[in-house]
Formats: C-alpha cells, sequence, structure tokens
C-alpha cells in the first residue's frame, strides 16, 4: 500500500493544498466536539450564548456536576439495558450463525432473505402491535421489555454478521471433525466458538452501540423512571428550565461510553458497520 | 449409526434455531401483518377496535395536508441527505487515498460521528443552529457574524418553507464518514495497474479519476445511495431532538409517532407506518435480491 502511494507524482504546492482542503474539512467535524467540550469545561459565571466560541478561563466542572446530576439515573438504566442486550444478542447470533452455516435445511433459501429483509423494516410498521405485546405481557414501560425489543430485532444483524465469519471457517476442518465424531455442539464448541473472538467482538460493540443510541424503541416502551439515557437527554434539552451549557455537558456525557468505544475499538466497529450493510 | 446420529444433530440444530426464527417470524412479519389489519381498522382511543374500514385510512392520508408536507420535506431532506453524503464521501475518500501522511487519523476523525446518537447530535446541533438574531445571536449564525461572512447567517430550521434542508446538516455530519468508508473500500479494490496503465498512456490524474475510477465506483455509489436513502426515510430522533414536534419539520415517522402515541389514533398511525414499510421495501428489496444472487453465484 504504501509503495504504490509513494509511486505517485504529486508536487508540493499540490501536496499543501490538499492538506488544507483536509484541515478545513476536519473543522467541520470538529465543530460540534469543540462546543461541546468547550462549553463543558467553563464555570456558570463564564457561560454565555454570546461568547460560546471562547475557550474556557480555566478548568471548572460545574456543568458537568449538573448534568450528571440530572442523568445518573438514566445513565444506569442505560447501562441495565445494553450490558445483557450485547450480551444476549451475541450468544444468540453465534450459535444462530453457525447452525445456519453447517446445516442446509429445507426453507433456508426463504429465511435468509426474510432475516435479510427485517434488518432494513421501518419500526414504525411494527410499533402498535409491539407496544400491545409488551402492554399485554406486563413488560410496558420496564428495562426488560425494552431489552427483550433490542434482543429481538437485532437478530437479524447479529445472525447475519456471525455467519459471514463463519462461512470463511475451512470446510476441511469442519470434516475432519465430523470423522472424528464430533456431533453439532462437539464442532462449535471445539472448532468455531474459540475462532469467534473477534465476530463477538463486532457484534458486541454493535448492539451495545445500537441500543445505547436507540430514542424510538425507548421512547415508545419505557416509562419515565426507566427512560434510558437518549430519552432523558431529549427531555432535558426540550425542557425550558435547563441551561444551554448543562445540555452540552450532558449530551457529551451520554456521548462518552460509544465514543470511547469507537476511539479504543475503531477497527471492529467499522467491520460491524460494513458487515450487515447498515440498519438505520 | 451414521443416519441415525444425523438425525440427532439435526434435530439439535432445530432446537437451537427455532425461537429465534420464530422470534424474527412473530415480531417482524407477524407484526407487520398485524399492523396492516390496524391500518384497514377504525381504531381511535386507547382500547383496541378491529372493525374494517378498507383503505379509509390510506385514503385519508393522502388527502391530508399534514401529510403533504411530509412527502415534501422527506422528499427535500432525502435530496440533500443522500447528495451531502456522496458528494462528501467519494470527496474525502479521493482526499484520504493520495497517500498523505496521518491518513488513518483523518479517517477516524471524519468517521467518529457515526459512533454517537442522532439524539447528541441532534442536542449539540440544535445550539449550533439557533435561529435567534440581532443581540441573542449565537452558534454558528455568530461565528459567521464574528468572521464576515455574515451574508451565511440565516434561520435555520425555523426557515419558512425549507427548514427541513437545515436538519440535513447535521445528518450529514453523522453519516458522511461512513459514506466516506464505503467510498475508501471501493477505491481501495481498484486495482493499482490500471491507473498506471493510464498515466502511462499520459493521462492527468483528474483524467484519471474522472474517466476511470468514479464509474468503477458506480456499485459503491448505488449501494450508499439505497443504504443512505433507507435511513433518510426513517428519519425521526435527529428532527425530535433538534426542533421537537413541529408541523413545518414534520416528517412520516415523526407524525406516525405522534398520531399513535399523542392523538390515539392507531388506526391512521399503522397506516403512516405501512406506507414507510413499502417505500423502504421498494428501495431496499431489488437490492437485496441482487447481492443474495450475487452470494448464491460466487
Amino acid at each position: 500500500m504504501r509503495a504504490r502511494v509513494a509511486d505517485k507524482p504529486r508536487r508540493a504546492p499540490t501536496r499543501a493544498w490538499l492538506y488544507i482542503l483536509l484541515l478545513f474539512m476536519s473543522l467541520f467535524y470538529l465543530l460540534p466536539m469543540y462546543v461541546m467540550l468547550v462549553t463543558g469545561f467553563k464555570s456558570f459565571d463564564e457561560v454565555s450564548l454570546k461568547t460560546m466560541w471562547n475557550l474556557p478561563s480555566g478548568l471548572a466542572f460545574d456543568n458537568f456536576v449538573a448534568a450528571y446530576e440530572q442523568l445518573a439515573p438514566h445513565l444506569w438504566n442505560s447501562l441495565r439495558l445494553v450490558i445483557p442486550t450485547a450480551a444476549i444478542s451475541a450468544m444468540l447470533g453465534s450459535i444462530n450463525g453457525f447452525v445456519l452455516t453447517r446445516w442446509r435445511f429445507p426453507g433456508a433459501d426463504i429465511v435468509f432473505p426474510l432475516l435479510l429483509f427485517g434488518m432494513f423494516i421501518p419500526y414504525q410498521s411494527i410499533l402498535i402491535p409491539l407496544v400491545q405485546f409488551m402492554r399485554t405481557t406486563g413488560l410496558y414501560g420496564s428495562i426488560p421489555g425494552l431489552a427483550l425489543t433490542h434482543i429481538i430485532y437485532g437478530i437479524p444483524i447479529t445472525t447475519l454478521t456471525f455467519r459471514s465469519y463463519y462461512i470463511t471457517v475451512p470446510k476441511e476442518m469442519v470434516e475432519a471433525a465430523r470423522i472424528d465424531g464430533a456431533g453439532l455442539l462437539e464442532t462449535y464448541y471445539h472448532i468455531f466458538l474459540p475462532v469467534s473472538a473477534p465476530a463477538f467482538v463486532v457484534v458486541l460493540i454493535w448492539q451495545f452501540t445500537a441500543a445505547w443510541n436507540d430514542f424510538l424503541f425507548a421512547v415508545v416502551l419505557t416509562n419515565p423512571e426507566n427512560w434510558p439515557i437518549t430519552v432523558a437527554l431529549n427531555n432535558l434539552a426540550g425542557s425550558q428550565i435547563i441551561a444551554w451549557n448543562v445540555q452540552m455537558a450532558a449530551s457529551l456525557v451520554a456521548a462518552i461510553p460509544t465514543l470511547i468505544i469507537y476511539i479504543f475499538l475503531g477497527r471492529y466497529f467499522l467491520r460491524g458497520l460494513m458487515s450487515g450493510a447498515l440498519k438505520g | 449409526m451414521a443416519r441415525k446420529k444425523l438425525d440427532k444433530d439435526t434435530i439439535l440444530a432445530m432446537i437451537l434455531v427455532a425461537p429465534s426464527i420464530l422470534a424474527v417470524l412473530i415480531f417482524v412479519y407477524g407484526f407487520i401483518a398485524w399492523s396492516v389489519r390496524v391500518s384497514f381498522s377504525n381504531w381511535v382511543g386507547l382500547l383496541p377496535n378491529y372493525e374494517f374500514i378498507g383503505l379509509g385510512n390510506y385514503i385519508g392520508l393522502l388527502q391530508d395536508p399534514r401529510f403533504h408536507i411530509d412527502i415534501r420535506n422527506t422528499v427535500v431532506f432525502t435530496v440533500l441527505f443522500v447528495g451531502g453524503c456522496l458528494f462528501l464521501g467519494v470527496g474525502l475518500a479521493i482526499l484520504l487515498d493520495q497517500g498523505l501522511r496521518g491518513e488513518s487519523f483523518f479517517r477516524s476523525l471524519f468517521l467518529f460521528p457515526m459512533a454517537i446518537s442522532f439524539i447528541v447530535t441532534g442536542v449539540v446541533w440544535r445550539w449550533l443552529m439557533n435561529p435567534a438574531m440581532g443581540s441573542r445571536m449565537s452558534g454558528l449564525n455568530l461565528l459567521f457574524d464574528a468572521v464576515g461572512l455574515d451574508f451565511l447567517v440565516n434561520k435555520w430550521h425555523t426557515t419558512p418553507q425549507w427548514g427541513i434542508a437545515a436538519i440535513a446538516i447535521p445528518a450529514i455530519w453523522q453519516m458522511s464518514g461512513y459514506t466516506m468508508a464505503l467510498y475508501l473500500g471501493g477505491l481501495r479494490a481498484i486495482p493499482e495497474s490500471l491507473r498506471e496503465a493510464a498515466r502511462v498512456d499520459g493521462a492527468s490524474e483528474i483524467y484519471i479519476y474522472r474517466r476511470i475510477i468514479l464509474p468503477l465506483l458506480w456499485p459503491v455509489t448505488l449501494s450508499a445511495m439505497i443504504i443512505l436513502g433507507h435511513i433518510s426515510l426513517k428519519v425521526f430522533d435527529l428532527i425530535i431532538a433538534v426542533a421537537g414536534k413541529q408541523v413545518s419539520l414534520d416528517v412520516p415517522a415523526v407524525y406516525m409517532w405522534t398520531t399513535t402515541f399523542d392523538g390515539q389514533f392507531y388506526g391512521r398511525g399503522a397506516s403512516i407506518g405501512i406506507l414507510l414499510l413499502l417505500s423502504v421495501a421498494v428501495l431496499v428489496i431489488p437490492y437485496l435480491y441482487q447481492s443474495l444472487r450475487e452470494e448464491s453465484t460466487s
């Protein structure tokens, strides 16, 4: 890759222009982050819409403290939601992906398109029955109900991600295991599971991010005391009482978990985005 | 003996996947069917009422001025959002393909908004796009004013008629990096020998991009258009976070939500949901069909 790049004839002035363009574009992507950070670290006396672009004179945490006080219970709700969702989704996806890779069953040709399309449906088209279902089962308003929702509607993407990964496991290995008398579960446990770590990371990150960032299901299915962070943040932003600087700090607080994941595991995050095309 | 073992594994395999497949069949396809039934009903109020009224809800929607606003807003938003993402995406990808130093840093920088929720994006951009004028000016308007770009000062999402265009800006901010990543993947798949050959023939770099690279990237453009297009049909959280529920910025997803859960017009809400589903299906199914066929032939 490097070698081919070096081959490219490019004069110094052109390079300089390319860098200027690149830096200019970076400004666009950094602008919102800049405002969030700068506002977040100002003290209450320093905050004013007039000076929102100025750097803070020192580091103060007033805004973050105020934001955390508003959001703490909802951060916990989000964690209670996201951890089981990601874990159960990954386990289900792994088993489904394995079985669908290993086993050609009657009707498989129908199951794949159905799973694939299930990834793209607008959830407005299932929302009313879903609410009725949650009301009837008594799960309405609760975190377990919301987690169940994310797990079920995550089945297509998690299954297909694992399947596309498992399909690369050499057939000879599976065949050898079969000759050794390994059954379905032994094959999974001894051959597929040990090489699954990257796929697990992709799916865990994907479901963690999807459930953490979701708003539609959360706003329709949870009661105020069970609101996850997105619904609480939106509510806080819509209220006239909470100052804009606290809203900025709150946005940063809400964004931090997925940002940290992105910073440290970005490569896998990208692979997750690419693997299942994308659900919106 | 071998036969018996196979049977045992087959049964086990069925038991393992049956719950998931059943869940998808019920919660996706069963619920869609249930929604269709609701959309043909006269259900208003908290208690379900499946009295059949045929296409009444759909006809009502087509005659509803609010739904006309929704369609117009969706079209304007889609054109700007998809167009903006494709333009920035291909531009950034080509820029990053020039072998500049710090390439991976910039790539991560353009991509990080993907990790953030539309709600966070919306809340921050709501303050960047603050429409207040005069002494209460702030956000981007204040910045434009300070650096002498005051002709750019505008009322953002509160602009009459075209407010929805402002919503496309944060959406582009969030999704253009992803589009870039798609294009970058496409660029990396083009063999260098092709460019070399063109260079040997004396083609300029610009000519190579216009006549060779961009046409080869067409499949990427097509899948990006479909992925972004279906996101834009579903746009919901971003609008709520930037502007709340305003009729001038209404889209089908927001209308569905307010009419169903605030207004209790379940029949009408279901019909909006089904229309959304149909429009996504028209967009996505040919694409899925194509990629499934490619997978089975490869």
